[in-house]
């Protein structure tokens, strides 16, 4: 109880803090350097008043979440059979090895040319970020599945598609997980790098667009609401696995990767 | 070697060797080597040797997860192949073997959905075995919230509620404190008793071989083992370990052992 009283002191005044400290930084430097919380937060109503926030915020959480759910659909069965057919990952994971290294945002221009400008390349671009992550998180829990496990439900008369069903993919389940909500992380990073090249909507969008007005405090608008949007959306995931996944394991925050 | 006559769940084994081709010299090296053995339908059967004398292997040769070299290896007079419901095992890691997401009932009842068997008449057989094994009350638990002890009982639950012929059990009870330990194995030995399974029953530690076994085979330390000879234990159940025929029987296969350090591998 007291730890929880202090979380209501510590918390706000740490952002008191840290916005004490941004309204420093901003009249030390300057608002076009550093536009303060005031700043921001004029510009904000700005791009909230003519809709244009909300239209890139919306956007920016549509791509992600099309392009993050369906790679994480065809990842899971993939790490699966990955980590269960030996022969296929003899083969598979050079290949996997090699291409995982290649970062999503280097892949822009060339999915631009294979699948256009339009919602297709962004979508594409957002699952690849999130298959390999998700892919690799499956096949790693895969492979950590105690052998004692299969055993057993195999001496028990499971079949082959029973221990798949019944055993590897629930004792996977929190590597699934894991990998899925950092996928998140990857697929923010991938979108604004997307949007910034071609878009012309979107928070990446517009950041960059902001630069061409000069205005910092647009810039200041998109970044915050990246951190609101990952953020909310990572609370959202780790919630629904708490509630669902409870019994496999899946429990407390996963470690964060930022976007 | 006379045969016993073949009941469902009597092992026979003959002349059984696991064997693996070492580095690139082409020399074969045997984990077990020439092991002749029958089990009778019904019979408690102990395997006792130090650590690293293929005890575990054999065990899991007869299981059906590892495959013989040479030799013959039967159950019930059909060759042993692949794992099989008639082949219960018992591993000694119950966190390792358990499924953790499911609850005790729902790891007794495992084997019984594998197998479509309808849901009343699975309530109704793991409700017996979890009664038998003393875990009535707990049936909702996860594995998690359990003591060492309770998961091993959920491991022999969850294995009896498929009606096997044979209990393979792999130091179950190595892992648990020493007064747990003694009171599994006095609920084992009732288990036993009650339902006249054949049981192999692989340990390190005589006093356990001879609390519990009909038989006890002294396997010999590694590589190259094989079974060095078999004691009976004409001793009634319940056993009293502090009784003179118990600790005779305890100091003459404390004596093989140590002859077989002094002597070399082979006891």
């Amino acid at each position: 109880m007291k730890t929880l009283r202090n979380r209501w002191i510590t918390i706000p005044l740490l952002w008191a803090i840290a916005l004490a400290v941004w309204q420093l930084g901003a009249w030390i430097y300057g608002p076009d350097i550093i536009p303060g919380p005031v700043a921001t937060w004029g510009g904000a109503r700005e791009l909230i008043a003519d809709g244009t926030l909300l239209k890139d915020i919306g956007i920016s959480f549509y791509r992600v979440l099309s392009g993050w759910s369906l790679g994480s659909l065809i990842a899971i069965p993939i790490g699966l059979i990955i980590g269960r057919v030996t022969v296929i990952r003899v083969l598979a994971e050079p290949f996997l090895n090699f291409i995982r290294f290649i970062p999503p945002i280097a892949f822009i221009t060339l999915f631009l040319v294979w699948f256009g400008i339009g919602e297709q390349s962004k979508v594409a671009l957002i699952m690849y970020a999130t298959l390999f992550i998700v892919m690799m998180n499956t096949l790693t829990g895969v492979l950590s599945l105690e052998e004692d496990k299969i055993r057993s439900a195999r001496s028990m008369g499971a079949s082959e598609w029973q221990i798949l069903l019944h055993v590897v993919i629930p004792a996977t389940a929190p590597y699934m997980f894991t990998g899925i909500r950092l996928a998140m992380g990857t697929s923010y990073m991938a979108i604004i790098g997307a949007e910034m090249m071609a878009a012309n909507e979107g928070v990446g969008f517009l950041i960059w667009n902001s630069r061409l007005y000069f205005r910092t405090d647009w810039i200041f608008v998109g970044l915050i609401s990246l951190g609101l949007m990952g953020f909310a959306t990572d609370r959202i995931v780790g919630w629904i696995g708490r509630k669902t996944l409870y019994r496999y394991g899946v429990v407390g925050s996963v470690p964060n990767r930022r976007p | 070697m006379a045969l016993a006559t073949p009941s469902s769940n009597t092992i026979t084994i003959e002349g059984l060797h696991k064997s693996y081709a070492a580095g690139k010299s082409g020399s074969v090296h045997y984990i077990i080597k020439d092991v002749n053995l029958v089990v009778k339908g019904g019979e408690f059967f102990v395997l006792l040797g130090p650590s690293g004398c293929g005890k575990s292997t054999l065990l899991n040769m007869i299981a059906g997860f590892v495959s013989k070299s040479l030799g013959r290896l039967e159950v019930g007079g059909v060759e042993v192949e692949k794992p099989g419901r008639d082949r219960a095992v018992v591993f000694q890691q119950a966190d390792s073997s358990l499924f953790p997401w499911l609850t005790v009932r729902q790891n007794v009842e495992f084997g019984l959905k594998m197998k479509k068997v309808p849901k009343d008449r699975r309530r109704e057989i793991s409700d017996r075995f979890i009664r038998m094994v003393g875990l009535f009350g707990h049936e909702n638990k996860f594995p998690r919230e359990l003591s060492g002890g309770m998961k091993q009982r959920v491991q022999l639950a969850r294995v009896l509620a498929n009606d096997p012929a044979i209990l393979l059990m792999d130091e179950p009870f190595g892992a648990l404190d020493a007064m747990t330990r003694r009171t599994m194995q006095k609920e084992l030995s009732q288990i036993w008793q009650e339902t006249h399974k054949t049981v192999i029953f692989v340990t390190h530690d005589i006093q356990e071989a001879i609390l519990l076994g009909e038989r006890i085979a002294i396997m010999s330390a590694g590589p190259d083992s094989r079974i060095a000879d078999v004691y009976e234990v004409p001793l009634p159940y319940p056993r009293d370990p502090a009784s003179n025929e118990f600790l005779d029987l305890n100091r003459r296969i404390q004596s093989h052992f140590d002859a077989g350090l002094e002597g070399g591998m082979h006891p």
